[in-house]
């Protein structure tokens, strides 16, 4: 077994390099005024933020200050939750998902969530699985479908544990190749955006390190905005980080957001810096 | 195995509190042995009753078609095919709208008219079977024979007079008394499909009825056939409902609106006049056979409903 | 056909434009079922609707206080009540409540506290039974001490009653003594207190409204019984409180008075049925009220 990364706070160099030699695409995603109320109690408030394309964005944060609530309202998943209030605007692209001529389903078929704990559909194959969101999406040619699956299990870095037992059940892979599975299978509608929430948090160290070393190619494909707790996944694995925090009143704000490196090596917030730290966490 | 001396108490003490605890465990495991005997003796003692008019009848007890006490020929076949149409009918009936209603509960109604409505269905369960059957007797029958019976005998398996009273009305008040148990198996089997597996289908663009479609009725599918044969069990035992509006025919039913009868409707009529050789224990024997495949039945509900919420215990 | 793999924009394009017309589809696919959904709770519905509905306007022209207070007239001669039946079902359910309750809540303390080989058997065994059919329970009652006996008595009406009773006492019973915290039988245990000592002071009291609930659905189920009655109170049309005799009861009335083609004893079996519908809702919504209030004080 080779040695695992030292957990020492060491900036994405490659994203540095990335950020200081091409010009800032036009973002995937932008939040103007987010905030979050479950029936009369304020979870979230007043949040600004740009999701920049083709990039990692991290969503960091002490438990409990909001980060998955955040998450989860940009692919208005809340939609699902009764008496969950949205205020605020969520753009993709130039459009905004909350707006009323806009079908939730129509803004989650555009971006994907992976979930804290893997949850492929127990009874169906490993094949069924990745190709479920074609099928709940009208796609039933049999030819497209392989390929997707080819292409999404390839990008998920499964098809060769897989290939020769696409019609086994999913629930006989390990817990690493279900979540791989998870992200295989929301890569195959060909999302621009992929929403992560704690994706390897319920995961041993050799899981999480596959599914991180991915991340880094699936940019090429969709933007990434992952929700992680652990600050040095963040530092290893994102370009941008957005650092939100509660406050006494228990309400979830951004306190900072910037490049990684900045975050980690010159935060521009005390708290930031104090969380970075590791003095509260 | 003991403590070392001076742990807060004498040796002596502790040996007495050991024997107290002992005692009571094995009161309590008295009585549930006795719990046991009462339901073992259930069945033994009703066997021991049928055994004679099994022993005259022999198999031909099982498959004759001939119920004649003045004979001394007893055949309860026609009584075994009246019990398991009248739970056909029921099921057939039942199931579509049950689980329609528990899916209609469970997925989309507002958790506010949720709850009232679930108990109104609840309260189904509740009423008495001797009110349906009145029910049935005197307010649907009438109904049947003016209404509901008349266009049916069109149909080539519902041929014969229109009595009201009969296989299907028995079927009909079965339905109605056995629709609770498959809405309330069904609604709360869909409750406990963790929300992980329906945010999965909303997750890639799935509509409501996708997610009710793909995830959660996939997952329930054994537990809510666990129901559904719990319901059966129930509508195979259920005396006086039936009893009222089966129509009292020994004969086997060949038409839909014909009148026939059930095992339990059969020992409900005739038991206070056995007074033939082997009358009484023939109809303790019908019990037997009744008693047999009520067991049969509820047993495999048990197991069925019992490995899902063991499942989901288990990967929730 | 041979898979050509088309280019990323592109597919993306295909993916997209599939998605955008089956909406349509799915979206009328789902309204569909969801309104197939909205019919079949209707239907179900109707029927609990029209029972009470239509018990109710019989019943009430049968009420009177003579209804409750007098004994049964023949048939043809009009008014006599109800009076004996109502004793009859007082006692006779009484009679098995007594016999069946304390027995039924010490098994569920056997299976809430203990488990093992019998303690998984008797629940299992306990949830078969809950379904077994009445008739059975009252043949049992009827070949055990009618036939020793040589004659019909409450007394065995009751013990049918009774067996009937158990297995929903012991399953609802075992349910409301798991809702008192561990901590709570640790506790005393841990205070060196015997056990038979922790479930009578401290587990049994937590839980009573739990088991009062159980014990009023049991009760509530027993009420309305009339298979297992057939044969061994076999009913009555005069007064009595003797158990060791034949007896009337509720349910025994609602059944011998409705087959009957007499339209005064059909309207003896509505108000009858309405006293019995009004008793079974008074149990089980008084055990819905005790469950749901003992929720919130869990909290």
């Amino acid at each position: 077994m080779s040695q695992l990364p030292m957990i020492a706070v060491r900036p994405n160099e490659m994203a540095t390099l990335a950020a200081e030699t091409q010009p800032e695409p036009q973002p995937a995603m932008q939040v103007r005024g987010l905030g979050v109320r479950f029936g009369s109690k304020l979870v979230l408030s007043d949040v600004d933020m740009s999701f920049p394309t083709g990039r990692i964005t991290a969503l960091i944060g002490p438990s409990g200050c909001g980060k998955t609530t955040f998450l989860r309202s940009l692919n208005r998943m809340h939609d699902t939750t009764p008496g969950a209030v949205v205020i605020g605007t969520v753009l993709l692209g130039d459009t905004d998902i909350y707006s009323s001529d806009i079908e939730a389903t129509q803004v989650r078929a555009r971006i994907g969530m992976v979930f804290q704990r893997a949850n492929p559909f127990p009874t169906l194959s490993i094949y069924d699985n990745v190709v479920s969101g074609l099928r709940f999406n009208g796609i039933r040619k049999r030819a497209i479908l392989d390929e997707a699956a080819e292409g999404a299990l390839r990008a998920a870095a499964l098809w060769d544990s897989v290939e020769h037992k696409l019609r086994t059940s999913a629930m006989r892979l390990s817990g690493g190749e279900q979540q791989r599975l998870c992200i295989a299978r929301a890569l195959a509608i060909e999302p621009d955006v992929l929403l992560m929430d704690e994706p390897t948090s319920a995961l041993d160290p050799i899981a999480t390190m596959r599914i991180e070393a991915l991340l880094r190619k699936l940019c090429e494909r969709v933007s990434i905005i992952i929700v992680t707790h652990n600050m040095q996944q963040a530092a290893r694995v994102s370009d941008y980080c957005g650092f939100l925090m509660v406050d006494d009143a228990r309400v979830g704000h951004l306190i900072e957001t910037g490049p990684t490196v900045s975050i980690f090596s010159k935060p521009r917030d005390s708290r930031t810096e104090d969380y970075v730290t590791g003095r509260i966490g | 195995m003991s403590l070392p001396v001076g742990v807060g108490r004498s040796a002596g003490a502790l040996r007495r509190l050991r024997l107290g605890d002992r005692a009571y465990r094995r009161a309590l495991q008295a009585l549930g042995l006795v719990v046991l005997g009462i339901f073992a003796a259930v069945g033994v003692s009703l066997f021991v009753q049928a055994w004679p008019a099994l022993v005259h009848s022999g198999p031909g007890f099982v498959t004759g078609t001939t119920w004649d006490p003045n004979k001394a020929i007893y055949g309860v076949l026609p009584f075994i095919v009246g019990t398991l149409l009248t739970s056909a009918i029921a099921l057939v009936l039942a199931i579509p709208i049950g689980i329609g209603a528990a899916i209609f509960l469970s997925e989309y109604a507002p958790r506010r008219i949720a709850a009232p409505l679930g108990v109104l269905v609840e309260l189904l369960a509740a009423v008495p079977s001797v009110v349906y059957g009145l029910w049935g007797l005197l307010v649907l029958a009438p109904i049947f024979v003016s209404t509901v019976e008349p266009p049916l005998t069109q149909l080539p398996f519902a041929r014969g007079p229109a009595l009201g009273v009969g296989l299907l009305l028995a079927g009909v008040i079965l339905a109605v008394m056995i629709l609770p148990t498959i809405t309330a198996v069904t609604r709360d089997l869909m409750s406990s499909v963790p929300a992980a597996t329906r945010e999965a289908v909303y997750g890639l663009g799935g509509t409501r009825w996708q997610v009710v479609r793909r995830a959660v009725l996939p997952s329930v599918r054994v537990g809510i056939i666990g129901g559904v044969v719990l319901a059966l069990g129930r509508a195979l035992g259920e005396t006086m409902a039936v009893t009222f509006v089966i129509g009292n025919s020994n004969q086997i039913p060949r038409s839909l609106l014909a009148p026939t009868q059930t095992l339990a409707s059969l020992i409900a009529n005739e038991f206070t006049e056995a007074t033939e050789p082997f009358h009484a224990s023939a109809l303790l024997s019908a019990a037997v056979v009744l008693l047999v495949i009520a067991l049969l039945v509820n047993t495999l509900a048990r197991l069925l409903v019992w490995s899902v919420s063991r499942e989901m215990r288990e990967t929730g | 056909m041979s898979v050509i793999p088309l280019a990323l924009p592109d597919r993306r394009a295909l993916i997209r434009e599939a998605s955008v017309a089956s909406r349509r589809r799915r979206t009328v696919a789902g309204l569909v079922a969801a309104s197939l959904c909205v019919v079949a709770l209707l239907v179900a519905l109707v029927p609990i609707v029209w029972i009470i509905v239509y018990t109710i306007s019989q019943g009430i022209a049968a009420w009177s206080v003579d209804f409750f207070t007098k004994l049964p007239h023949p048939a043809g001669i009009p008014g006599g009540g109800i009076a004996n039946a109502l004793v009859g079902s007082l006692i006779i359910d009484g009679l098995a409540a007594l016999m069946a309750l304390p027995v039924g809540i010490l098994a569920a303390l056997f299976l809430a506290e203990f488990s093992g080989r019998l303690a998984g058997t008797v629940r299992f065994v306990m949830d078969v039974a809950a379904g077994l059919p009445a008739i059975t329970i009252g043949l049992f009652a009827y070949a055990v001490i009618v036939v020793p006996q040589h004659h019909f008595s409450a007394f065995s009406a009751s013990v049918a009653l009774g067996v009937l009773m158990l297995p929903i006492v012991i399953r609802a019973g075992e349910g409301a003594l798991r809702t008192v915290p561990n901590d709570l039988w640790e506790a005393g245990l841990a205070l060196g207190v015997r056990r038979a000592r922790v479930a009578r002071s401290i587990v049994i009291p937590t839980a009573i409204p739990g088991l009062v609930t159980a014990s009023l659905l049991a009760i509530s189920r027993a009420v309305g019984e009339a298979a297992p009655l057939l044969f061994t109170a076999i009913g009555s049309q005069v007064f009595s409180t003797s158990v060791g005799g034949a007896m009337a009861s509720l349910p025994l009335v609602v059944y011998q008075n409705g087959i009957q083609a007499y339209p005064d004893l059909q309207q003896n079996a509505w108000g009858t049925a309405l006293t019995l519908l009004v008793l079974v809702v008074v149990l089980n919504v008084s055990a819905r009220l005790l469950a749901r209030r003992m929720r919130r004080h869990a909290r």
